[in-house]
């Protein structure tokens, strides 16, 4: 299997394919000792050489995370074979939702549909156990459509806008 | 001794008592509200009762149900935990109503020391120092300003029935005075029913120590040793330690004594913890008295080997102290971390959410006290606290290298926790020289973070990590590959069954 990875930043390619249980490995086109043993669910045991690492894997809110030890890493892993994969490799430059991080309320919509934002600006407020949290636009881009009003009642994983 | 306990609370409090109760035989029953159905403390109970609606007001903070529950449960005594109802005169009161024991001080005790005012008076009349300010709450501007000339600045106006830093306000200079004691008032109505305020002069850099003391009913009181909880955020503790670094055996027998006093003058009975702010000279002085169990007491059960729940059960039911002060020994050190579901790095604005991976940390000297599990869902309705991590070593060192290893091997996905912080203050070389005040924290975290760059060794076993996890697909899934409501691989099924199928064959290639 290959695969196209964005992680910190970074896209690598990786070649991976088990054969007898054991895993081999390239990571840019340089060959890498692997011995990778699933945990439990979600937990994999990692060898490199001889040094060993525990690596934990998580969604949240349609983000793949990695933590290797402590350290998190956002992830995204692409199959550029797939038609899907191609589609989703599409996708990523494209449209980004902005989700609710949890239940609330919109306190305030700080854009308007057609403005330019930076990433890191605000898009929207959502008010939950009395504080406010800004939700922020990840990217650089248009507010292609706003989903939700002042005022609506919101639930963890609702789209709340687009922006492209 | 009791048949059977009613613990009037939730959470991990909840789940320590009810462990009490089984290591000393007695039946645990269990009250939830709606949303904690799924709770651990229902889990472990030997009963348990619905209460209704989640608002603390409808359901633990009820006293009609509550009373209700133990009627119909038979059981014998209560047990309020912390918060809620713990210091509440009126429940107490009703307890002792309808023949129920409430685990705890009376009513009369609870209301001496409930009164910050009231408390300060009692102390003038017992002789103990207290921080210099107002006995009584403050009747009109024009003695504020007085009272305030007479003390210094800076001064500390704060509610007399307050608490959790509400309706405290610090005045710098004259000019200010006016409009903060309208603030203070207001949010002391407003959080208590009570606009009462007070004036003290405001100590430079604190340090908070608190003694814990245990009476049993017939009239022995003995001091349990100190804690330092200085490492506050907003007036809430964040971490606590015992003993306190600064307090050497004599300066703990003088705070002993002193609290001794404090609750000898309340007619206190029961586990109860005095309160002093000690200044940079290592002068103490009282500041008020929490009349319940604390949410650190765990610190001191480790230093002196006691049960402290154990020990107000059995207070309650009659017996006589099972030891005397002279056996009291503080031995080693222990540090807790209050693990809450906040985001460190959005102002640990709280988390709820589905706790969807948990491996908890264990091994010598490392004690947790939780409430939750994984695949628990962390209601949005109350105080967020996870649990309560705790380190326990020979010194203060062993004790912080212990936690440190538990915090690394801590991981919960799903929702955010505040373990970094930990980090942050255990690795911090202030805190291990143990220099410490109330104002740490807020120093500490308004430092810049230098984002260190990402070990290149680590990223790379990301990306490896990443690979796997994507050719064993849904062999290696567990909660947290569920697709979320906006993820790609569920707004088109057939496509997430293709790569599911394609991973599958892979695999057995």
């Amino acid at each position: 299997m290959t695969y196209d990875i964005t992680i910190d930043g970074k896209n690598y390619r990786l070649d991976l394919n088990r054969a007898e249980g054991r895993w081999s490995c390239r990571l840019d086109g340089r060959e890498v000792e692997v011995d990778a043993v699933l945990a439990r669910p979600d937990v994999l045991s990692v060898r490199i050489g001889n040094k060993a690492y525990e690596v934990k894997y998580e969604r949240v809110a349609g983000e793949m995370y990695l933590w290797v030890g402590s350290a998190r890493f956002a992830a995204e892993v692409r199959d550029p074979r797939s038609l899907r994969g191609r589609a989703r490799a599409v996708e990523d430059h494209g449209p980004k939702k902005l989700i609710a991080p949890m239940p609330g309320k919109i306190v305030r919509v700080l854009v308007s549909q057609g403005d330019e934002v930076e990433a890191g600006s605000g898009v929207l407020v959502v008010e939950a156990m009395k504080m406010q949290n800004e939700i922020k636009s990840p990217k650089k881009g248009t507010i292609q459509k706003i989903l939700v009003s002042e005022g609506a009642a919101v639930n963890a994983g609702d789209v709340l806008a687009i922006v492209e | 001794m009791f048949k059977k306990i009613l613990i009037a609370n939730r959470g991990e409090i909840a789940v320590r008592i009810i462990r009490a109760c089984h290591e000393m035989g007695i039946a645990a029953v269990a009250v939830y509200s709606d949303v904690d159905r799924a709770s651990l403390h229902v889990r472990k109970a030997d009963e348990a009762y619905p209460i209704g609606a989640p608002a603390a007001s409808e359901s633990y903070l009820n006293i009609q149900k509550i009373l209700d529950v133990a009627a119909r449960s038979r059981a014998d005594a209560i047990h309020p935990g912390y918060g809620f109802l713990s210091e509440n005169a009126k429940f107490a009161k009703a307890c002792a109503d309808a023949g129920v024991k409430f685990i705890g001080p009376t009513p009369a005790a609870m209301d001496a020391m409930g009164s910050k005012t009231r408390a300060r008076q009692a102390m003038e009349r017992a002789g103990v120092r207290f921080v210099p300010g107002t006995l009584r709450g403050l009747e009109s501007f024009e003695q504020a300003e007085q009272v305030a000339a007479r003390i210094g600045y800076p001064v500390m106006l704060k509610a007399a029935a307050g608490g959790g830093g509400k309706g405290m306000r610090l005045v710098h200079a004259p000019e200010e005075l006016k409009s903060l004691l309208e603030a203070a008032r207001s949010e002391a109505e407003r959080s208590f029913g009570d606009s009462e305020v007070y004036i003290e002069r405001a100590i430079v850099n604190p340090r908070h120590i608190e003694m814990q003391v245990l009476a049993d009913e017939h009239g022995n009181t003995v001091y349990l040793g100190e804690r330092e909880c200085s490492l506050q955020r907003r007036h809430q503790k964040v971490l606590e330690e015992a003993p306190s670094p600064i307090v050497d055996a004599d300066m703990r027998r003088k705070m002993g004594e002193v609290a001794v006093r404090v609750a000898q003058a309340a007619g206190y009975t029961n586990a109860g913890t005095v309160e002093f702010l000690v200044d940079q000279q290592k002068n103490f002085y009282f500041l008020e008295m929490n009349t319940r169990l604390q949410v650190e007491h765990p610190v001191t059960e480790l230093v002196t080997g006691l049960d402290l729940v154990h020990l107000q059960i059995r207070i309650a039911a009659g017996e006589r102290l099972p030891f005397t002060q002279d056996e009291v020994q503080i031995r080693g050190h222990a540090i807790e971390c209050r693990i809450y579901a906040e985001d460190p790095d959005n102002n640990y604005f709280p988390s709820p959410g589905k706790i969807t991976l948990l491996l908890a940390p264990s091994g010598p000297g490392i004690r947790r006290d939780s409430g939750m599990y994984e695949g628990w869902t962390v209601p949005m309705d109350y105080d967020p606290l996870l649990d309560k991590l705790i380190g326990y070593g020979t010194d203060r060192d062993q004790a912080i290298g212990r936690l440190t290893r538990a915090l690394n091997e801590y991981f919960v996905a799903g929702i955010k926790a505040n373990i970094s912080l930990f980090r942050r203050i255990l690795s911090d070389p202030d805190f291990r020289a143990a220099k410490m005040d109330t104002g740490f924290l807020d120093r500490l975290l308004k430092q810049k973070r230098s984002e260190s760059p990402a070990d290149p060794k680590a990223v790379e076993v990301g990306v490896i990590a990443a690979g796997i996890f994507a050719v064993l697909g849904s062999a290696a899934a567990g909660a947290g590959e569920r697709p979320g409501a906006n993820d790609a691989a569920s707004s088109n099924p057939r496509a997430a069954s293709n790569w599911k199928i394609a991973a599958h064959k892979e695999a057995m290639r």
